[in-house]
């Protein structure tokens, strides 16, 4: 009963969704303000029923109801309660419902969080994303429909959620990840509404640079998770594999981070208005070609979800209509863009511009070689190829490294015209003291190496620049300290974030050029020698799980004879799906995790052993955080909500009082 | 229309415009030639045994692993198992390390690495799937394509 509830509101959501494109539209047509506002409360009635549909398929699972086919093929009587829970989006029909509610929930937030918006311009980016979602809901209920009965002859047992994402990462993961994807579809559709309603000043950006900023903030956390949960539970000991679907994830990133920057640049200075529209709406797409490429299986991927070719046509309708609406408006309207003030020389723009290229660059790069084999094989007759990794280290790396550079460089730079002595004043100090650090990194990591030498060089110089920056800031003032601590949280927000790329990069690599990896036959009682470290391998043990029978096996980590740790690795056989997952065991160090993972068993006792060492591999995602936190950060900001403030008391008094906050 | 010297600000206008295109000339090579260097082609049992792969050329190959045929040596990590179309075209694949968890007999399979000799695959990396429900599409290709071929014979 409770599941048929369940798909009835999902239905009712629809319907509700379509209502919210349509009323306000013909309130705009008729200029009818009643009509136009319903948009406003049809979010909160499209959210609630999607949470009620959501809320009937986690009961769906929480009682173990195996007549709903999706709940039979995802899980189990033995799946702890926690997992029953996240194996709701553990597949692909329920993994959407959730992308559904994600998508009401920011279709909420902008209805609500919208103060300084006309009533019309709202209704026109509320128009856009109802429209987004009505075209969610008829993929979720035409196709993937999550409430599916298998009556009469239902199962009595469930067949069990793939053991891998028995995890407390995948309980985290897709939820950050699509409020990040998903979340695109707010600076999209403000882009739209602005083309649509023919008003292109600067304003939008403004609008939806909040928005954004909270967007890429979640896509951030959300692969940075990613890549630590295949670090840890796909037991390879890798962080980042250039897969099609991370790529999926990460092209929209690398979009939506030229996008942040490209908003602030038009914001502030009326530049690159048309440009910073594309990046909109190609962010957006971006998200919705990863979700074509996750879900239709085109692609051989370690992500892929079962092949549904009729599912990806859906979907690449559904792209092609977006993408298509999106650029005919935009080749209608974007003559009206122009830019209103020229470049300044050496100003903040021109950096901009050059993140802004290399970011789409690379972008487009990995798109090739992720598309590429789908390219090949429409050419060649069928012929399946694939492009390795390799690939993507040789386009992407020498776009990653003047990026790096320029980052470093422009730290202190203005808006509009810097002096360039300015910028290069100090560099050449700051560049010694850094190749110094990174050369004492290197040292510290026991390889002078130049590729080591050389990141790590580039990592300390733009820290020291954004060092220099907050100096500058507090310069000659009094009580620098606490002048400091007073910063707007928007620059607190840049030196985090920035600070974390070269956090980032520092980590990745030192896990690159200083692993040491090994896999070997271990006997009980064998030693292994990895680095200075010796692992001896005492043997295995039979554990038993809550749904699982396990081989846990016991080694000891000595270090010059100094006993470490005991780290116990698993290899787990789950009962209802008798599919064998390896459980690594890490022991964290700042100098580097040792990484352990069983492999198969051998004969006698023996066991395949993987023995990795990765130093400073955590920093991938210590920094990964950091940039992630710094998108959230931005939001605190309080310039971004005095001015909501500030606009409503100018429009109720007609008398600024800026002077307090600006 | 008037032809004339150009002037300055367009001379420099179409310097830029040609140094922009010379630079997107590079970059498309340069991108092709790392893509052209980086494809490995797949190839089924059938293309295998119609001696159709190059050797000494990293490719990929992929098919059913034959019940009964994984040998494991007693002293290391090598260990040799048979790749089939289940229609007839087998071959030989050696490796050295830690297969994958759904690595299994009857299972598919798909292989990256070269082939040595006739008939003997080398492979580097053995692909792993999130999910045993889900065939490689490679694989299902391999296995029509074995399909197709023995049903043409008599």
């Amino acid at each position: 009963m409770i599941v048929e509830l369940g798909h009835f509101c999902l239905v009712i959501a629809c319907v509700l969704a379509g209502l919210q494109m349509v009323l306000p539209s013909v309130g705009l047509f008729r200029g009818n303000l009643l009509l136009i506002n319903t948009g406003r409360s049809l979010a909160s009635g499209v959210f609630l029923f999607t949470v009620l549909s959501f809320c009937a398929l986690t009961y769906a699972f929480l009682t173990n109801d195996f007549s709903v086919a999706y709940v039979a093929r995802n899980s189990n009587t033995l799946l702890p309660w926690q997992y029953q829970f996240s194996a709701v989006w553990g597949a692909h029909e329920g993994s959407f419902l959730l992308w559904t509610l994600v998508m009401s929930t920011w279709t909420l937030l902008v209805a609500n969080f919208s103060k300084p918006l006309s009533d019309e311009f709202r209704a026109r980016v509320l128009i856009v994303m109802a429209g987004l979602s009505v075209g969610f809901y008829l993929f979720l209920l035409l196709t993937s429909n999550p409430f599916e009965r298998t009556l009469p002859f239902y199962p009595s047992e469930g067949a069990d959620l793939n053991p891998l994402l028995q995890d407390f990462g995948l309980i985290v993961h897709p939820p950050l990840l699509y409020m990040g994807y998903v979340g695109l579809a707010v600076p999209f559709a403000f882009a739209i509404a602005s083309l649509w309603s023919n008003q292109l000043d600067v304003s939008w950006a403004r609008w939806s640079r909040p928005w954004t900023n909270a967007a890429w903030a979640f896509l951030t956390l959300g692969i940075t998770l990613g890549s630590w949960w295949a670090y840890y539970e796909l037991g390879w000991g890798g962080w980042w594999f250039w897969d099609a679907v991370e790529n999926a994830s990460f092209m929209p990133w690398l979009i939506a981070t030229a996008l942040i920057h490209s908003l602030a640049a038009t914001e502030k200075r009326g530049v690159f208005k048309s440009w910073t529209v594309l990046l909109a709406v190609f962010g957006f797409s971006f998200s919705l070609l990863g979700a074509f490429l996750v879900r239709s299986g085109i692609l051989t991927s370690v992500h892929a979800f079962a092949v549904d070719a009729e599912r990806g046509q859906a979907i690449l309708w559904f792209i092609t209509i977006v993408i298509g609406g999106s650029l005919t408006l935009y080749s209608l309207r974007a003559w009206n863009l122009k830019s209103v003030v020229g470049f300044d020389k050496s100003g903040r723009e021109n950096f901009i511009l050059a993140n802004n290229l290399l970011l789409t660059i690379s972008a487009a790069v990995i798109l090739v070689g992720t598309l590429y084999p789908l390219a090949y094989e429409a050419l060649n007759d069928g012929a399946k190829i694939s492009v390795g990794p390799p690939y993507f280290n040789a386009v992407f790396v020498p776009l990653m490294l003047p990026l790096l550079v320029l980052m470093a460089f422009s730290q202190r730079s203005q808006w509009a015209a810097t002096d360039l002595r300015v910028l290069v004043y100090g560099q050449g100090r700051l560049l010694a003291g850094s190749t110094v650090l990174g050369v004492g990194v290197a040292l510290l990591l026991g390889a002078l190496d130049l590729w080591i030498c050389g990141i790590a060089t580039l990592a300390f110089w733009l820290t020291l620049n954004l060092g220099m920056e907050l100096r500058r800031r507090v310069k000659g003032r009094q009580a620098p300290w606490r002048r400091l601590l007073k910063q707007p949280l928007a620059v607190w927000s840049m030196v985090i974030g920035h600070f974390g790329i070269a956090v980032v990069a520092l980590g990745i690599v030192s896990a690159v050029m200083m692993s040491e990896e090994t896999d070997l036959r271990m006997a009980p009682g064998d030693t292994a020698t990895v680095g200075d470290l010796e692992v001896k391998f005492l043997g295995t043990e039979a554990v038993q799980g809550p749904n699982y029978l396990s081989d846990q096996g016991r080694l000891e980590v000595y270090r010059a004879g100094q006993l470490l740790a005991v780290l116990q690795p698993e290899k787990r056989r789950y009962l209802a799906s008798q599919s064998i997952m390896t459980e690594a065991d890490i022991l964290v160090r700042f100098a580097g995790d040792i990484y352990v993972a069983l492999g198969e068993p051998l004969s006698e006792g023996a066991w395949a052993v993987r023995i990795h060492i990765k130093p400073l591999v955590r920093l991938i995602w210590i920094g990964g955080v950091l940039i992630g936190l710094s998108g959230f950060l931005s939001l605190l900001d309080r310039r971004y909500r005095v001015r909501s403030v500030l606009r409503e008391k100018k429009i109720s008094e007609r008398q600024g009082s800026e002077t307090a906050y600006v | 229309m008037k032809f004339g010297p150009m002037k300055a600000h367009r001379r420099a206008r179409l310097l830029q415009i040609l140094f922009l295109l010379v630079l997107a000339g590079l970059a498309t090579t340069f991108l092709l030639q790392a893509l052209n260097s980086n494809i490995n082609l797949f190839y089924s049992p059938v293309q295998v045994t119609s001696g159709e792969v190059p050797l000494g050329q990293r490719i990929r190959v992929g098919g059913m692993v034959e019940a009964g045929s994984i040998i494991r040596a007693s002293d290391s990590l090598k260990v040799g198992f048979n790749v089939t179309d289940l229609a007839g075209s087998t071959f030989e694949v050696n490796y050295t390390g830690i297969l994958p968890d759904l690595f299994r007999e009857g299972q598919g399979v798909v292989a990256t690495g070269e082939f040595t000799r006739d008939g003997l695959f080398e492979a580097e990396e053995i692909l792993a799937k999130h999910d045993e429900k889900y065939m490689p599409p490679e694989v299902a290709m391999a296995l029509e394509a074995g399909d197709s071929a023995s049903s043409a014979l008599p």
